[in-house]
């Protein structure tokens, strides 16, 4: 979290590529999400900010205005607005149109709860504007085992509700599981017939999405079929160059990389600012060892973006040890530095999905310790929204530990002796 | 007359939906309408693009910013580039105070 | 410590005459950066 004194000297190639010139950052972030709270009404079993309950500390009204205020002047054309659940503050659509009549297109990334017809005709209305829909599986099935009961419906119902209204072009964005990477046909079905784009993401162990990573990280068999799947049908699919670890398999076959930078942009051309003014390099790494600074206790973003030590340091080049001796290295760059961290391989190692099974290899090997925890915004006790999916590990859980509990006596007189829900 | 011929003669100018952000190696161009984002890899072409609706056409924009007439074919289809996009513009020819009458 | 030291050098002045079109212009897509929700 600290703060350097004056604005680091760059020395920067003339020319160069374009991704060389990104790696040692800009003056300003080409874009960024902005985590507006960590409240929700759902409580996705792999959320990448454990999301749930709102901080006391979220920023104020005024304060998230003044940070718009800031990314106006420094001309940071696109924010991408999340949580949590964003439209769940009360002040969404107020800072929705602060935003987007201060020159910072917004795209917000919701569940959809609360895009009703009404809210649909005035989204369809607004310029510079753009949806993103949460959904997690082509079938109530397997969405609402992650997302919760009735997640799929919600998600369906705004989609229906943004076309109805005009709306043109929503999002929908899906993580990609073990679970639905069989879905993709049908997911691409759903966009076309909501004029819809899809977007498909990489599932990080971030957030939940630790506790849930071993159990719903594609297969490294599903890692190539979504890779195959991308090259013959991704023309009009997003992937936020979420997938730049897969490229390595474009080299062997000639398939080619994925479109997208290929790049971790990390504090370099993003960053994550939080519901409470932390900012740290990537939305997939909310980790003090990824704190940049506080846009209230720093002196306000720009001052952080291009002042912090940590960005400063992500800035520079980076050692990827082993990594740069294998033949791929230039296609994957050494993977997701999140990805690493998050299940405790070190940063100048594979990414734990590395498509030569060098991943693998060091997760097995035993010598990982992982991260405790960082900021855990859960829910404290479940709702009726909680996923299947947790729902059964509660359950394995209290089974285990009635397991090490010694046998109730025949004599016991209470009826719920040794009853644990 | 070459396409480039033609274009050095013709008064262009940046879209108004368009953001130009200076980079430390040239600048960064964003379009809000379509969202094209298009990266001016040298300072001069940024100089270029900003003079264009100062000039009655392409051949004084590039003069202006100081571009080496050996390096206009490279210039221009760089700005045939922008347009492709709607980076840039034609200017409309019905403007009444119009640059291009006053051209010498 | 000056507060405002620039942060890049100068570049060199242009003597490259074989000039293209992808030495000066490249576009990227906003939605193609890493990062990003």
């Amino acid at each position: 979290m600290t703060i350097l004194e004056t604005r680091p000297v760059i020395a920067r190639p003339e020319g160069g590529s374009l991704i060389e010139q990104f790696e040692l950052g800009l003056d300003a972030p080409i874009c960024l999400t902005w985590e507006l709270t960590y409240a929700c009404n759902l409580e996705c079993a792999h959320c990448l900010s454990s999301s749930g309950r709102r901080d006391p500390r979220e920023l104020s009204t005024e304060q998230c205005k003044a940070v718009i205020d800031e990314l106006q002047r420094m001309q940071v054309f696109y924010v991408n607005i999340g949580g949590g659940e964003p439209t769940i503050r009360p002040d969404f659509w107020e800072l929705l149109d602060y935003a987007v009549s201060h020159d910072v297109g917004v795209k917000f990334s919701t569940n959809g709860v609360r895009l009703n017809p009404e809210r649909a005709r005035v989204l369809a209305s607004t310029d510079y504007v753009d949806v993103q829909i949460s959904l997690d599986g082509a079938t109530p099935e397997v969405n609402d085992y992650v997302r919760g009961p009735g997640s799929f419906d919600t998600a369906i119902t705004a989609l229906q509700n943004l076309q109805d209204a005009g709306f043109k072009d929503a999002k929908i964005s899906v993580v990609c599981t073990r679970q639905n990477i069989g879905q993709l046909d049908e997911f691409k079905a759903i966009a076309d017939q909501y004029g819809a784009t899809l977007r498909l993401t990489r599932l990080r162990p971030s957030g939940r999405g630790a506790d849930v990573w071993d159990e719903l990280h594609p297969l490294p068999e599903q890692q190539r079929e979504l890779y195959d799947w991308l090259v013959a049908n991704g023309e009009n699919v997003l992937t936020g160059d979420s997938f730049f670890h897969l490229s390595a398999f474009g080299v062997a076959d000639g398939g080619g990389a994925l479109p997208g930078l290929n790049l971790c942009g990390a504090g370099r051309v993003v960053c994550l600012i939080d519901p409470i003014g932390d900012v740290y390099a990537c939305p997939f790494a909310i980790h003090d060892n990824f704190l940049a600074g506080n846009v209230l206790a720093d002196g306000g973003f720009e001052t952080v973006w291009q002042r912090s030590e940590l960005f400063t340091e992500l800035r520079s080049p980076q050692t990827s040890g082993a990594c740069t001796s294998c033949a791929f290295f230039d296609a994957c760059r050494g993977g997701c530095m999140a990805a690493k961290f998050f299940t405790g391989l070190p940063l100048d190692g594979p990414d734990p999905e590395c498509v030569r099974g060098f991943g693998e290899d060091a997760l097995a090997s035993g010598d990982r310790v992982l991260p405790p925890q960082g900021k855990d915004h859960s829910k404290a006790n479940p709702t009726r929204n909680q996923p299947v999916m947790l729902t059964l590990s509660r359950r394995d859980d209290a089974l285990a530990v009635q397991a090490t509990r010694p046998p109730v006596s025949a004599c016991a007189e209470n009826p719920l002796a040794g009853f644990t829900l | 007359m070459t396409t480039t011929d033609q274009m050095l003669a013709e008064p262009w100018d940046l879209s108004p939906a368009v953001a130009l952000r200076p980079e430390p190696f040239g600048a960064m161009a964003y379009h809000f309408g379509n969202r094209k984002l298009t990266f001016l890899k040298r300072m001069q072409l940024v100089d270029v693009v900003r003079g264009l609706s100062a000039h009655p056409d392409v051949r004084r924009a590039l003069q202006a910013a100081g571009v080496a007439e050996a390096q206009w074919p490279g210039y221009v289809a760089a700005l045939q580039g922008l347009a492709a996009t709607d980076m840039i513009r034609p200017r409309a020819t019905s403007e009444a105070h119009s640059v291009q009458e006053g051209a010498a | 410590m000056s507060i405002d030291a620039p942060t890049t050098e100068v570049t060199a002045p242009e003597t490259d005459t074989t000039v293209t079109a992808e030495s000066l212009i490249e576009e990227v897509s906003i939605d193609g950066m890493c990062g990003v929700y």
